[in-house]
């Protein structure tokens, strides 16, 4: 029986090593691409990919409530504020290349080598024990009561203080977001004053005409007196000139259908 | 599998956001690093609540979320406000204290 427990523990094991490569890589590339790339939307998306891959780490440490979190509210909430304002500050505002201080560069790439180092080096020295969460979890019944427990139990005081934070920062933003109309707000009626007071064609224009044999857009429409109404075509084909002529006749016949007599014959659009 | 692995994962983040927090410009990128030096101390927590057998990491790691969260609100807030006055999300551009 124990045989069987240290085997499955050993697959458990080489499962977590499994995934802590893969992810760990990941996580880390996303980050690289996150400095390296830019643009500030690809930016967004590597550290995305950073997030997923780190949601993915807590879950096989047994953080299964802190994995969804992760999801949820970085790489779902966090990210997308991220993203709306890029989008707001405009996608194309890509870094200039340009170091304002000479040579901060290659000394930030020092100074975190050396910190990188640092910190490698303490942990390298370091024993650290593997109890693992199981047995915390098991007290409470699992891992998400056990932190729920926590929360409203140990840590409420906290918890609630939380909630003022939040708040704060909501109503913190929308005061700063806030804009103030310095004119008063133009209503329908100012518009469509503004609309008539500039001169132009008030409306929509006239679509263009349709016929027995041709409805395309470089046919123009006739007014009530037989005139070509030259503004049922696109400016462009105007300025092009190929505009499809319509037979004066037509005019006529129309002026005699409309008095009552005659019949449409023989004359028809070229 | 010993957590030293996680731990120092943890730390290779934290000092890419380090870094990038020092050599980017835009505003934005700036708080992109911010938030991956916090996601890499949660790591760290989340690592020694188990190396804890204590949910107490996990816990914190919750509260580092939650206070992120509302940074970033502010944050980015910020940014919109002084991206509407200057026209422009870079870090240097923000200067008109310095002359």
């Amino acid at each position: 029986m124990t045989g069987l427990a240290t085997v499955m523990l050993s697959v458990i094991d080489s499962g977590e090593q499994i995934t802590f490569w893969i992810c760990g890589s990941l996580a880390l590339i996303g980050a690289l691409g996150m400095v390296l790339s830019r643009k500030a939307v690809h930016s967004a998306l590597w550290i995305a990919m950073t997030m997923i891959n780190l949601a993915c780490l807590y879950m096989a440490q047994g953080a299964l409530f802190l994995g969804m979190v992760q999801i949820i509210v970085y790489t779902g909430a966090v990210m997308m504020l991220f993203l709306f304002v890029l989008m707001l500050v405009g996608v194309d505002s890509s870094d200039s290349v340009v170091e304002t201080i000479r040579g901060q560069r290659l000394a930030a790439g020092l100074a975190g080598l050396a910190f990188a180092l640092m910190l490698i080096a303490v942990v390298s020295r370091v024993t650290l024990g593997d109890v693992g969460t199981q047995g915390a979890d098991a007290v409470y019944g699992g891992n998400m009561q056990g932190i729920a427990a926590l929360i409203f139990g140990k840590y409420l005081l906290a918890f609630e203080v939380t909630s003022a934070l939040l708040i704060t920062a909501a109503i913190g933003a929308m005061i700063l977001a806030h804009r103030e109309h310095i004119e008063p707000k133009k209503e329908q009626k100012d518009l469509s004053k503004e609309r008539f007071l500039s001169g132009e064609h008030p409306g929509s224009l006239p679509p263009p005409g349709v016929y027995a044999r041709h409805n395309a857009v470089d046919t123009p429409a006739l007014l009530p007196d037989g005139t070509l109404a030259e503004n049922s075509v696109p400016a462009s084909l105007r300025a092009r000139g190929s505009i499809r002529t319509v037979d004066r006749a037509l005019g006529d016949e129309v002026h005699e259908l409309a008095a009552g007599d005659g019949s449409l014959e023989g004359e028809e659009l070229r | 599998m010993t957590p030293n692995y996680y731990i120092v994962l943890s730390a290779l983040l934290f000092t890419i956001g380090a870094v990038g927090v020092l050599v980017r410009r835009n505003a934005i990128v700036l708080f992109m690093c911010v938030e991956l030096m916090l996601n890499a101390t949660n790591l760290a927590l989340v690592t020694f609540a188990r190396v804890h057998g204590n949910l107490s990491g996990q816990v914190m790691a919750f509260f580092v979320m939650v206070v992120a969260a509302a940074e970033v609100v502010v944050g980015l807030a910020i940014i919109v406000t002084i991206f509407r006055s200057r026209r422009s999300a870079s870090v240097d551009e923000a200067s008109l204290l310095k002359y």
